[in-house]
């Protein structure tokens, strides 16, 4: 089981209050299709994504980066049990949609950015240490199911 | 060896010229973030007094950083042949592990998109993440 000091667990829940989940999923998920377009084999049914700007007005891309942000807001709900609350979700990312667990770490990255970029001087270093300590777990136990 | 179009150098040379009067800050907050977030690169400043964010130490170190990196945007055309000296010293002298310039440039994307949250557009992103990588290669290019 992950160990989180008083200070993370405040970090994370205060990071994670902050955000707008109709902005940051979108964003996040829009950013890593931009900046690692190959992550994009995995949305061949989401139409038009020739462009930054496409991707940017997609509402297939932003209704899923909702999905996404939901699944971190469960994670952040479940902290001292997100191996075993994510482990249907492993099942199907791994299962059914086949994807590189790779890509979960530059998605993870994307989200870093983007709440960085909307936190601006509150993402102290603590706060981004606590944060990506905190994806960290996420990826690592979406992750768990692959063999 | 991933290459820069001509669009993604204006980009980079254009963000960089607007954010040239906060380098020193720049790379202080980067390096203070990388031996808090990433606490095994602390290995490699074992010889300092005092490796908190914003130390003397820490704050000299971001500003020869950026230094490097401001010389990249200016030799952007040519990294491997204009950053032949810097390339040396990490190979033959510094042997930082390689693994590590991805973690400074991440924490430097961090704080590039935390202080210029309007220009760092997800264009200019992946602009500045591709020199970022070309910059590390071009680092260690000598290793072996």
């Amino acid at each position: 089981m992950v160990a989180w000091t008083d200070a993370e667990r405040n970090a994370i829940t205060s990071v994670f209050a902050k955000l707008n989940p109709d902005v940051v999923g979108p964003n996040a998920l829009a950013r890593c299709l931009i900046v690692y377009p190959w992550t994009q084999r995995y949305f061949s049914k989401f139409g038009n994504l020739y462009s930054a700007e496409t991707i940017l007005g997609n509402p297939m891309v932003a209704a899923h980066g909702k999905v996404v942000f939901g699944g971190l807001e469960m994670a952040v709900k479940n902290l001292d049990d997100i191996k075993k609350t994510f482990a249907p979700l492993s099942e199907l990312h791994s299962e059914k949609l086949h994807v590189d667990p790779d890509n979960f770490r530059l998605l993870a990255d994307c989200l870093t950015l983007v709440i960085a970029g909307q936190m601006g001087a509150a993402f102290t270093p603590e706060v981004q240490a606590a944060w990506q300590k905190f994806l960290a777990v996420v990826v690592s136990a979406l992750c768990r199911q692959y063999y | 060896k991933m290459s820069l179009s001509a669009k993604e150098k204006t980009l980079v040379k254009t963000f960089f010229s607007k954010v040239s009067g906060r380098v020193d800050d720049i790379g202080n907050e980067a390096l203070s973030r990388m031996l808090t977030v990433y606490p095994q690169t602390k290995t490699y400043f074992a010889h300092w007094q005092d490796l908190s964010p914003g130390s003397a130490s820490v704050r000299k170190h971001g500003k020869t950083v950026m230094g490097g990196v401001m010389e990249a945007v200016e030799k952007i055309d040519n990294l491997c042949e204009g950053l032949r000296n810097l390339s040396d010293l990490h190979a033959f002298v510094l042997r930082v592990d390689p693994s590590n310039f991805k973690i400074l440039c991440h924490c430097l994307l961090v704080v590039l998109a935390m202080t210029s949250p309007e220009d760092f557009s997800p264009e200019t992103h992946v602009a500045i993440d591709k020199f970022l990588a070309s910059v590390s290669l071009a680092l260690s290019e000598k290793y072996r």
